[in-house]
């Protein structure tokens, strides 16, 4: 059995992206997800020396995260939970001309399968991500996944805009054969 | 410029069908993009495929940190870090 090693140093290159999107499904707020991120990092830096080594350094965060985003919610609903007003659409009071929209399925919303695929696309696109090059991720995230413009990056990263385009048509062709097996 | 360029190499067909996924492309280049496309079996393969991505990535709604939210990550992970090896 191969043991896996931890060097919390590489940590935050390598899974804060695919943590931040494994809490964004789950908790659906940019900075709760953050800070979780963050406190599950800080966490694992405590109990480094419980890491056995039996399971990668990645399933072993995810396993914290998983408590946080529990206790998360646990802290939100002792909060909530005794002020809230519960309102039933049905009951049986004469009131005339309830919304009959509200006990209709909404066609639109998703359901939970198409959630689930979803979260596992992202998993895939985050493995192949960490795939590329640093550079390459680097540039493919801003500019297609946070939709910044090419200018701003060029000034940012300090590369011209036909470097730019290079660089983008390799990670696009990368991430093409990467996920062409399983999602395409 | 004497003649007006119908035809462009697989290279320059490959740039505007990437920049055409971020909508980055004139109308003339993405002309010049679709008649390469009539003749180059290789640039219709890629090009399918630019767009498979890019639909993907729609779909998925994958998120990720932003840059400078992860340099503030790293600093105060990093003193945590002299911290704990300091102990």
């Amino acid at each position: 059995m191969p043991n896996h090693q931890i060097n919390p140093k590489k940590w935050i290159d390598l899974y804060s992206d695919y943590l931040y999107n494994y809490t964004i499904t789950r908790v659906s707020d940019r900075e709760i997800a953050q800070d979780l991120v963050q406190d599950t990092f800080l966490a694992g830096l405590k109990s480094m020396k419980n890491f056995k080594g039996e399971a990668s350094e990645r399933t072993w965060l995810i396993s914290i995260l998983k408590r946080k985003i529990i206790d998360h919610y646990r802290k939100i609903n002792s909060n909530k939970g005794k002020a809230e007003v519960r309102i039933s659409y049905n009951d049986d009071s004469e009131t005339e001309g309830d919304w009959l929209e509200e006990r209709v399925a909404d066609p639109f919303d998703k359901t939970a399968e198409d959630t689930m695929q979803n979260s596992e696309l992202g998993n895939a696109i985050h493995n192949c991500l960490g795939k590329l090059p640093e550079k390459q991720a680097d540039v493919f995230k801003m500019k297609t996944i946070q939709g910044f413009e090419t200018e701003v990056i060029c000034n940012e990263l300090n590369i011209t805009a036909s470097n730019l385009w290079v660089i983008i048509h390799r990670a696009r062709t990368a991430m093409a054969d990467c996920l062409k097996e399983n999602w395409f | 410029m004497s003649k007006i360029k119908f035809f462009i190499p697989c290279d320059d067909a490959n740039h505007v069908c990437d920049k055409t996924q971020y909508k980055e492309a004139t109308l003339w280049e993405m002309i010049k993009l679709n008649i390469h496309l009539l003749y180059c079996k290789f640039c219709r393969e890629y090009t399918k495929n630019n767009a498979k991505l890019t639909k993907v990535l729609k779909k998925s709604e994958v998120e990720c940190l932003d840059k400078k939210c992860k340099e503030s990550m790293k600093l105060d992970f990093e003193k945590a870090l002299k911290e704990h090896s300091d102990q």
